[in-house]
């Protein structure tokens, strides 16, 4: 038998609440974190899409000035969501060696590369400030919570575009499994809400482009789905070996049971229409947590209210899960936060071990038609999860072809 | 042309503003590793923000010269007349 991983720890800062309390209440509730874009280049560049769910507490209230400098954005939301999660496992005394971090990002620094480079053209070499190199660097986020922790087994970073915070769990528990690590800080962060990957989201046609109703436009499953939202945050979970959490008598939320990744190599955006690469992810996920497709009760949908990408997830749980699918809450949280890119695992992970733990799942917004292609139950109000022994799933595919999916149990 | 205390006030400001360090612990006597323990990308980032503030150029192989935070307000100075 593998080491048994559980989750103690968690923290979050999204566009529905700056910490997991917050998002939790609202998640439950059903709020749009969408909101028109409050900045001079939406109009300067005349921006296709003026709107975006940005994280409701700037990370000027939380980080001290001088921290927040060295900072790119998405770092100062992972180290915030990061900080949370350790407070909440209430880990005091721990061996730095055997603490890992695996913290992901889809595009990591963007506002610094770009800021950089605006001053370059601007003001010439000489203005580009020495801490730029460290601040745009993918591994930003993950190395300044490993020095923030002071975590020294590894500080890892995995990308694979909107799968990256699901992958970081994964590899987190590979991590704890082959006795790398006892405890590993997993998450995911992204601050992209600038105009060069909006103009570039939009130039593919993935942005909703509902200007005049944000709030309305992130809309999984719904006919009138046009798109996605850009959203910006973290999420944040600490990991730790069962004998190490038991020890020191911590409070569990639930075990990361499973985990898997796999990779269609069919197309470089578009996903398997049969969803076959997603259909072995889910299958490997569950296999690994040594559960059945019976057992699975929740499941936390990658959903990001694209029209060509809802329906390849319908497929594939249909495949994974086949009859049980009738019986399986599903949520698609996007409609609420928007896509945080390579946050989103991480964050929705956080909302998939409180769905288990507190046994009710976050609704999903602004389903009015569901497309009768998806015939899923989608949750749309209050919703409270069985009794016994629960699985809940949470799914995130990634452009590359990347699927990632983790399964929790209750514990 | 600023006078040396004009130059040591932007100095202690623009330290105050990268380290968060008092503006009054900037003293002319403070060696920038030793006394204020700032790290050379600070360091570097002080003369890059420096240079704007007075119109100076402070050339690379010269900032490791630049010990104490009076070394700098008189090289800043030398540099201005």
């Amino acid at each position: 038998m593998p080491r048994k991983v559980v989750i103690t720890g968690l923290g979050a800062t999204t566009p529905i609440g700056g910490d997991v309390p917050t998002m939790w209440a609202n998640s439950l509730k059903g709020v749009s974190g969408a909101r028109t874009i409050e900045a001079d280049w939406v109009q300067k560049y005349e921006l296709p899409v003026t709107f975006a769910a940005q994280a409701t507490t700037p990370a000027s209230e939380v980080l001290s000035r001088v921290e927040a400098k060295r900072m790119d954005p998405s770092t100062q939301f992972a180290v915030i969501a990061s900080r949370e999660a350790w407070r909440d496992s209430g880990i005091e005394d721990f061996d730095h060696d055997r603490l890992a971090v695996a913290f992901a990002t889809g595009i990591g620094g963007v506002w610094t590369l770009l800021d950089a480079w605006d001053t370059l053209q601007a003001k010439g070499p000489r203005r580009v400030l020495p801490m730029t190199v460290p601040m745009l660097m993918p591994n930003g986020p993950a190395a300044a919570v490993s020095l923030d922790l002071g975590a020294r087994a590894g500080a890892h970073t995995p990308v694979s575009a909107c799968a990256s915070g699901t992958e970081a769990l994964h590899l987190g528990l590979d991590l704890i499994r082959s006795g790398k690590a006892d405890v590993v800080m997993c998450g995911g962060a992204e601050a992209a809400i600038h105009p060069m990957p909006i103009a570039a989201f939009a130039s593919m046609q993935a942005l909703s482009r509902r200007n005049d109703e944000p709030e309305l436009a992130s809309r999984p499953y719904d006919l009138a789905r046009n798109g996605f939202v850009m959203g910006e945050g973290a999420g944040a979970l600490v990991i730790e070996a069962e004998e190490h959490a038991l020890a020191r008598g911590a409070r569990i939320y639930g075990e990361l049971a499973g985990t898997s990744v796999t990779a269609d190599a069919y197309h470089i955006t578009a996903p398997d229409p049969g969803g076959l690469g997603a259909t072995r992810a889910l299958k490997a996920a569950l296999f690994d947590a040594r559960v059945q497709a019976s057992d699975v009760v929740h499941v936390n949908a990658h959903a990001t209210s694209t029209p060509v990408g809802d329906k390849p997830e319908y497929v594939a749980l249909k495949a994974a899960l086949g009859s049980q699918l009738d019986n399986v809450a599903v949520s698609a949280t996007k409609s609420q936060t928007g896509h945080l890119l390579g946050a989103s695992g991480a964050v929705e992970a956080v909302m998939t071990v409180l769905a288990v733990y507190e046994r009710t799942v976050p609704v999903t917004i602004n389903l009015d038609n569901q497309d009768p292609e998806i015939p899923l139950d989608v949750v749309t109000s209050e919703r409270k999860l069985p009794s016994g022994d629960i699985v809940a799933i949470s799914n995130s595919f990634g452009f590359g072809g990347h699927n990632a999916v983790i399964a929790v149990k209750n514990v | 042309m600023a006078s040396n205390e004009e130059i040591l006030a932007g100095l202690a400001e623009i330290v105050n503003e990268e380290t968060g360090l008092a503006p009054e612990s900037v003293e002319m006597d403070k060696s920038f590793t030793d006394d204020l323990d700032i790290d050379s990308i600070s360091m570097m980032t002080i003369v890059v923000n420096a240079e704007e503030k007075f119109g100076v150029r402070i050339p690379d192989e010269e900032v490791k010269n630049l010990k104490t935070v009076g070394d700098a307000v008189n090289f800043i100075s030398g540099a201005q007349s």
